[in-house]
C-alpha cells in the first residue's frame, strides 16, 4: 500500500482504475465517462489513466454512460462510472436495466441534492432514490472506508452467487473534495483481490436474446432470483472482508459497525460522514458517563435488518439522522429502520421509542453541536413524533 | 419458432428466423434477409432498442433472431453498441456491432445517443427500419412521419414535414451513409457491402413499409418501396465522409399518386397534393445539386 494524500474523487477514480485495469488478463475494462459536480474528477481520472486493455468513452449523457457501461459488461468488461445528483435521475432508467441484467457494474454516487432549484452539496437523496433498482448499495464515511468498498464492491457485485451492481455513495464535497491520508493499492495486490471476470451469461458466438419479453410468471421468477441474490450479499461480503485482509493486510469496516450498543440506553443512527461526526460526540458525552451508542449504517441494500435489529434489541430510544427526505413519508433510513424493529426481525413486542430526525438536508454543515441537541431531545423524549426538521445554519 | 434452451437452438443461424412475430408486408422481414445476404455470413452482434423489431424477436425462452442480440432501453442501442464495439476492438474480435432500429428509436428519443455515437466515429453499423411510425404502440406520428399523413396521434393530418435524418447524419461527416429500398436488391446488397468494409460509424435508412399503420396491402409493400423511389419521395443515394455525394436511382415521372393512393394514412382532408410535388421537386434540385458539386470519387 502506497500512503497518499488525496481528495475522495481521486482516491475513488484511482482506484476505479486499478480495478479495470485489473481484468487485462480477460476481457478488459469500459467506462461511459460523463461529468457532473461533484463527481468530475473521477471520471477526468479515469479518462486520464492508461489502461493496457480498456476504454473510457466520453458520451453526451448519464443514460448514455450507464448504456456503454451495460453494452461493455454484456461483452464481458468490467465496467464501472459516477455521477451525481440530477445525472443520476437522468441515468436512472438504465440504472434498472443494468440491474435487471444482471451487471456488476460499480457506480461512485457522489452524493449531491436533487434539484432545482439546484444546489450543489451534499445530500443523500440521489442515491437513496435508487434503492429499489436492484443495486447493492453502500455508504461510506471516509476516503479510506470508499477505496476499500470499491474493491470489496467489485468483489461481491462479481461473485456468481451475487451478479448485481453496486452503487457507492460518498459525500460530496465533504469527502469529494477534501483531502486524507489513503492507503493506496498497488496494482499487483488489486490483481489478486479481484480474479478476472467471467460474467456467465455474457454475449457469446449464441442465439441468445438478452433481455428480451417475457410473461408475468418469468418476471417474478427473475425478481425472485434477484431477492435471493440480495439475501446472500451478507455472507459473500463478509468472505470479501476476510479476504481482503488476507490481501491487503488491513481489515475494511463491515456491513454496519454498532458502537456502545451493549450498555447504550440511547443510541442514534447515522451513515457517512455524518457518522464520523457523531462518533466523536457519542465518545465524549460517553465519557461523561452518559449511556449513549450509535450504529453506523453502510450497507443500504440488502438492509441488514436481523443485524440492525440484534445491535439496537437493548436500546429504550432509537435516533435516526436522515439526510435526505421522501416527501410525504420522512426519512428513507428511518422507514428502513421501523421495519428492521418489528417482527420477524426483532421479537417480544414494545422496542425502542424511534424518532427520525431530517438533518442537514442540503449539505448544511451537521456540526458536533447539532448532534448534542439531538441526543439531548432524543434522551429526553417520552413519545415519538412525525420526524423532526433540525434546521441548519450554514 | 424454436425454443433457445436447448444447444440446437442457441446456434447461430442466420439473423431473423421463421415464426418471428412481425405482420405480413413488415419491410423489417426482408430487411433482415437482404442484411443476412449482404453480410455473407460475418458474424455480428445485434442491439436493437424498444421497438417492434425487439418484439418480432417473441418472449422468452424463445428468440426469433438467430445471432447474439441485446434489447437494449429505448434511447440507448447506439450507447450499448458502443460498449459493445469497445470490447470486441480491445479483444480484436471481427464481429459487426449493428444496430437494428426503428424511427422513433432513431429520429426522436434516441437521436441524442445516435449524434454522439457518430460525432465518436464508434466502429458500428446503425441501420434504421423507418416506418414513419411508432408502429409499436399503435400508430402515433413521429418526428418521421411524413407531412399530411394520418396517425393517431395526428388525427386531421400531420401539419410538419419529415424530419430529414439524412442531412443530420451527414453533417457529423460519418465515413458512410446510405439510403436502403426492399424493391432494389443489388443496389441493397452492395451498400450494406460497402458498409460492411467501411470502419467507423455507418448509417443505413431503410424505408420500411407497415401494412398496420399505412393502412395498406400486404402484398403491396414492396412495390410500394419501388413506387416511392421512383416518383422521387425516397431518393436511394450514398454520402461519403458526409461530403461527397452518389444518387443512385432518379425519379422516373411516375405520379405520387400511385404512391399515396393505395395507403389510407394519406386520406387527410388536409393533404395538398401540389405542395408534395413541389416537395418533391425542391429535395430533388438540392440532391443534384450537391451531387454535381461533391461527388462522390470514383470506386466508392
Amino acid at each position: 500500500m502506497a500512503r497518499a494524500l488525496v481528495t475522495g474523487n481521486h482516491a475513488a477514480g484511482h482506484t476505479l482504475a486499478l480495478a479495470g485495469e485489473a481484468n487485462r488478463s480477460a476481457r478488459g475494462a469500459v467506462c461511459g465517462a460523463y461529468p457532473i459536480t461533484p463527481q468530475t474528477e473521477i471520471v477526468e481520472d479515469l479518462r486520464a489513466f492508461e489502461f493496457t486493455k480498456g476504454r473510457v468513452i466520453p458520451v453526451e449523457s448519464e443514460h448514455s454512460a450507464m448504456a456503454v457501461c451495460m453494452g461493455g459488461a454484456l461483452a464481458g468488461a468490467r465496467s464501472f462510472t459516477a455521477s451525481s445528483s440530477n445525472g443520476l435521475a437522468y441515468m436512472t432508467e438504465n440504472i434498472f436495466a443494468a440491474g435487471y441484467y444482471r451487471l456488476p457494474i460499480v457506480l461512485i454516487g457522489v452524493n449531491r441534492t436533487l434539484g432545482p432549484p439546484w444546489n450543489i452539496w451534499v445530500d443523500q437523496g440521489d442515491t437513496l432514490m435508487m434503492r429499489d433498482a436492484a443495486w447493492m448499495q453502500f455508504y461510506t464515511e471516509s476516503h479510506q472506508d470508499l477505496v476499500d468498498t470499491i474493491l470489496l464492491a467489485f468483489r461481491v457485485a462479481e461473485d456468481p452467487r451475487i451478479l448485481l451492481p453496486a452503487i457507492i455513495a460518498e459525500d460530496g464535497f465533504v469527502v469529494s473534495h477534501t483531502q486524507m491520508i489513503v492507503d493506496l493499492p498497488e496494482q499487483e495486490l488489486v490483481d489478486r483481490y479481484l480474479p478476472p471476470l467471467d460474467l456467465p451469461h455474457r454475449l457469446r458466438d449464441q442465439a441468445v436474446t438478452v433481455g428480451g419479453m417475457i410473461y408475468p410468471r418469468e418476471t417474478a421468477k427473475h425478481r425472485h432470483e434477484i431477492e435471493d441474490a440480495m439475501q446472500r450479499v451478507p455472507a459473500v461480503l463478509a468472505e470479501a472482508i476476510d479476504e481482503f485482509e488476507r490481501v491487503f493486510g488491513r481489515r475494511p469496516h463491515g456491513l454496519f459497525s454498532a458502537e456502545h450498543t451493549e450498555d447504550a440506553d440511547t443510541v442514534i443512527v447515522a451513515c457517512n460522514t455524518m457518522a464520523r461526526t457523531l462518533r466523536r460526540v457519542v465518545n465524549q458525552r460517553r465519557e461523561r458517563g452518559e449511556r449513549i451508542g450509535m450504529v453506523k449504517a453502510k450497507l443500504f441494500r440488502p438492509f441488514p435488518r436481523a443485524a440492525i435489529a440484534q445491535a439496537l434489541r437493548k436500546a429504550k430510544r432509537v435516533g435516526v439522522l436522515d439526510r435526505n427526505h421522501s416527501p410525504g413519508s420522512g426519512g428513507i433510513f428511518w422507514q428502513e429502520i421501523a421495519t428492521s424493529l418489528r417482527p420477524p426481525y426483532l421479537n417480544g413486542g414494545g422496542g425502542p421509542l424511534l424518532q427520525d430526525y431530517l438533518v442537514g438536508l442540503g449539505g448544511g454543515d451537521v456540526t458536533p453541536e447539532i448532534l448534542s441537541e439531538i441526543i439531548d431531545d432524543l434522551v429526553a423524549r417520552k413519545t415519538p413524533e412525525e420526524p423532526l426538521w433540525k434546521e441548519v445554519l450554514a | 419458432m424454436t425454443t433457445a434452451t436447448t444447444d440446437q437452438a442457441m446456434l447461430c443461424d442466420g439473423i431473423l428466423r421463421p415464426g418471428n412475430t412481425n405482420c405480413a408486408g413488415c419491410g423489417m422481414s426482408l430487411g433482415h434477409q437482404w442484411l443476412e445476404q449482404g453480410l455473407e455470413g460475418a458474424k455480428l452482434t445485434l442491439c436493437i432498442p424498444a421497438c417492434c423489431g425487439i418484439v418480432a424477436a417473441g418472449a422468452f425462452p424463445t428468440s426469433a433472431y438467430g445471432v447474439p442480440t441485446i434489447a437494449c432501453t429505448f434511447a440507448s442501442a447506439a450507447a450499448v453498441a458502443s460498449g459493445v464495439a469497445a470490447v470486441r476492438q480491445l479483444n480484436h474480435e471481427d464481429d459487426l456491432t449493428v444496430c437494428w432500429t426503428g424511427d422513433g428509436g432513431t429520429y426522436d428519443i434516441g437521436i441524442a445517443t445516435l449524434s454522439a455515437a457518430a460525432e465518436r466515429n464508434e466502429d458500428l453499423i446503425y441501420i434504421c427500419y423507418d416506418n414513419e411510425i411508432y408502429g409499436n404502440t399503435g400508430g402515433q406520428r413521429s418526428s418521421a412521419t411524413p407531412q399530411w399523413v394520418k396517425t393517431s396521434t395526428t388525427v386531421e393530418g400531420k401539419a410538419e414535414p419529415k424530419k430529414d435524418i439524412m442531412a443530420i447524419m451527414a453533417a457529423h461527416r460519418i465515413p458512410y451513409a446510405a439510403t436502403l429500398s426492399l424493391a432494389h436488391r443489388d443496389d441493397f446488397l452492395r451498400k450494406i457491402r460497402t458498409a460492411q468494409k467501411t470502419r467507423g460509424f455507418r448509417f443505413l435508412l431503410m424505408l420500411s413499409p407497415c401494412p398496420t399503420g399505412w393502412k395498406s396491402e400486404a402484398a403491396d409493400s414492396v412495390d410500394l418501396v419501388d413506387t416511392a423511389v421512383r416518383c422521387g419521395l425516397f431518393p436511394l443515394y450514398e454520402v461519403f465522409d458526409g461530403r461527397r455525394y452518389r444518387i443512385n436511382a432518379r425519379p422516373d415521372g411516375t405520379p405520387l399518386e400511385n404512391y399515396i393512393s393505395r395507403q389510407r394514412r394519406y386520406r387527410s382532408e388536409t393533404l395538398d397534393l401540389d405542395a408534395m410535388k413541389r416537395e418533391v421537386d425542391a429535395q430533388w434540385a438540392y440532391l443534384n445539386t450537391v451531387a454535381r458539386t461533391f461527388p462522390a470519387r470514383e470506386g466508392e
